[in-house]
């Protein structure tokens, strides 16, 4: 399982990139791509849609099923990954990459010390 | 016993009652398995639970194996279903005052589509009935209706004729696409393929099969029962001839891109098969239960009618549950059935809605998450063959 070790994990299996200029990338693990199956569309969040730690940010959907996308942090919206909407299928192939959803301008930072790292994260998938 | 397949919170499947996620009465013991389940787990299969069963839902992906089918070759394990053997002087006349299709059209070696009724019309379950001699008939009935199926038969049975469940006994193996016939010829050698909705019983290898020319992914197929303790070597063979094995996920968008119905989704006890649209296998000239109703609504127009809705451009997949809407915002009804079609690569579902509102050619929009998904009202199936 493809876990970059730079990245924090929520217990809702969303990954954060590491802190730039007080902005992170969010996106779904390949352990929530691998269990959802194929996914067929993402509903992206708007660029400037401000979220709530826990709040739903996205929703990824696969032939069976939709599921939510939990920000495991507060903040703006700042760009989202258009490229999805035609190939929403890059979320199973690159899920910690070019399968990125949104980045988020952090309203608070230490929101991020109460994530995992990505061994305590592959324990916690066990 | 089994695990929900996201760990994320999955707040919709394409799910009612029947996709075992809120099956609040089952519990983690009662649910039942098939033979083959320790080898869909050896094939990396994603289990869940489906109508009392833990079923794979798909082995390498719900799109790939869709494709297969409607390309090549697939094998989908269908031991779940239920068989009943019908017999005895009287048989005839006694299933055709249980079921809306005409026994009397049938011949020796021929099967036929048909439902059975409650009392107001409603669909208990939808079958495949199969004539293996004079009053000797091979039923095959929906998984989740088995017992329901077979209390209902046997209040109604009268003295005399033989209703026996072989459920149990077999293992069934649903072959489907375009190549299946070499596939055949590769697992039974030497045998003919039955016709259409034909059934042919015979021995291969050392047991007694079943072979019905029917299925439920508009491909050319056939389902192919053993006994169940043979199920394993078979399903092996099945796949060592060349087909690939496919889950629920697959059969579900196959059948529903053919508008095939699904008991406890698209048929339900509220709804007769004539607002089902499947008056075609229900002879009004003959008595069965739920006649009456049936005739009533031929002569004043049937409440609902199940329509097939497409979407006309891009939008979250239609799902069981969403609401259906005319352009002005008055409510028409609610998706039974939806899917991201992966031969159409459009959204796709069916609903019940007034009869009088459902046009083919009617602007519709399926409501998302409080988002209008422009639609309209087509004529099935969606995927013309």
């Amino acid at each position: 399982m493809s876990n970059p070790v730079e990245y924090k994990y929520s217990s809702e299996h969303e990954w954060i990139s590491p802190i730039v200029d007080g902005i992170v990338t969010l996106g779904i693990t390949d352990h929530a791509q691998s269990e959802l199956g194929d996914v067929v569309y993402v509903d992206l969040p708007a660029v400037g849609d401000t979220f709530s730690k826990e709040d739903s940010i996205a929703v990824v959907e696969s032939v069976k099923a939709a599921s939510d996308v939990y920000t495991p942090v507060s903040g703006e919206v700042v760009e989202v990954n258009e490229a999805l909407d035609a190939e929403p299928g890059t979320v199973n192939s690159d899920a910690t990459g070019a399968g990125w959803i949104c980045k988020i301008k952090l309203d608070d930072p230490s929101e991020l010390d109460e994530l995992m790292d990505a061994a305590a994260y592959e324990e916690f998938c066990k | 016993m089994y695990d929900i397949p996201c760990c994320m919170r999955v707040y919709v499947l394409d799910a009612n009652s029947i996709w075992g996620y809120n099956l609040g009465r089952m519990n983690a013991e009662s649910i039942k398995s098939t033979p083959l389940c320790d080898k869909h787990v050896a094939l990396g299969a994603k289990m869940v639970p489906f109508a009392g069963w833990n079923m794979p839902v798909q082995y390498t992906g719900i799109i790939d194996e869709h494709n297969t089918v409607r390309s090549t070759c697939g094998v989908f394990d269908i031991s779940h279903m239920g068989q009943f053997l019908v017999s005895g002087e009287g048989a005839t006349e006694w299933l055709n005052s249980m079921f809306t299709n005409n026994l009397n059209k049938l011949v020796d070696g021929m099967g036929q589509y048909s439902i059975m009724l409650n009392e107001k019309g409603g669909v208990i379950d939808d079958l495949i009935i199969y004539q293996i001699g004079k009053d000797n008939f091979f039923v095959v009935v929906n998984a989740s209706m088995i017992d329901e199926d077979y209390a209902w038969l046997t209040a109604h049975k009268p003295e005399g004729i033989s209703l026996v469940n072989k459920s149990a006994d077999y293992v069934g193996l649903a072959v489907q696409g375009p190549t299946c016939e070499e596939v055949y010829a590769k697992l039974c050698p030497g045998v003919e393929l039955p016709v259409r909705n034909g059934i042919l019983m015979f021995e291969c290898d050392g047991d007694a099969v079943v072979v019905c020319r029917t299925g439920y992914t508009g491909e050319n197929g056939y389902e192919f029962f053993c006994p169940a303790a043979q199920g394993v070597k078979w399903f092996e063979k099945v796949m060592d001839c060349g087909a690939k094995p496919c889950g629920l996920g697959a059969r579900d968008s196959l059948r529903l891109e053919m508008c095939y119905s699904l008991n406890g989704s698209d048929l339900s006890p509220e709804k007769t098969p004539l607002e089902a649209g499947l008056s075609w296998c229900c002879d009004l000239t003959k008595e069965f239960i739920g006649v009456d109703v049936l005739r009533a609504q031929k002569a004043e127009g049937r409440p609902t009618a199940l329509v097939a809705i497409e979407y006309t451009g891009k939008g979250a997949p239609p799902r069981h549950g969403y609401e259906v809407q005319l352009p002005d915002g008055t409510p028409l009804g609610e998706l039974c059935s939806g899917v991201l079609s992966p031969s159409l690569g459009k959204g796709i579902g069916m609903a019940y809605v007034p009869a009088a509102l459902g046009k083919v050619g009617t602007e519709v929009n399926v409501m998302v998450r409080n988002k209008a998904v422009p639609a309209i009202i087509v004529k099935k199936p969606f995927l013309k063959k």
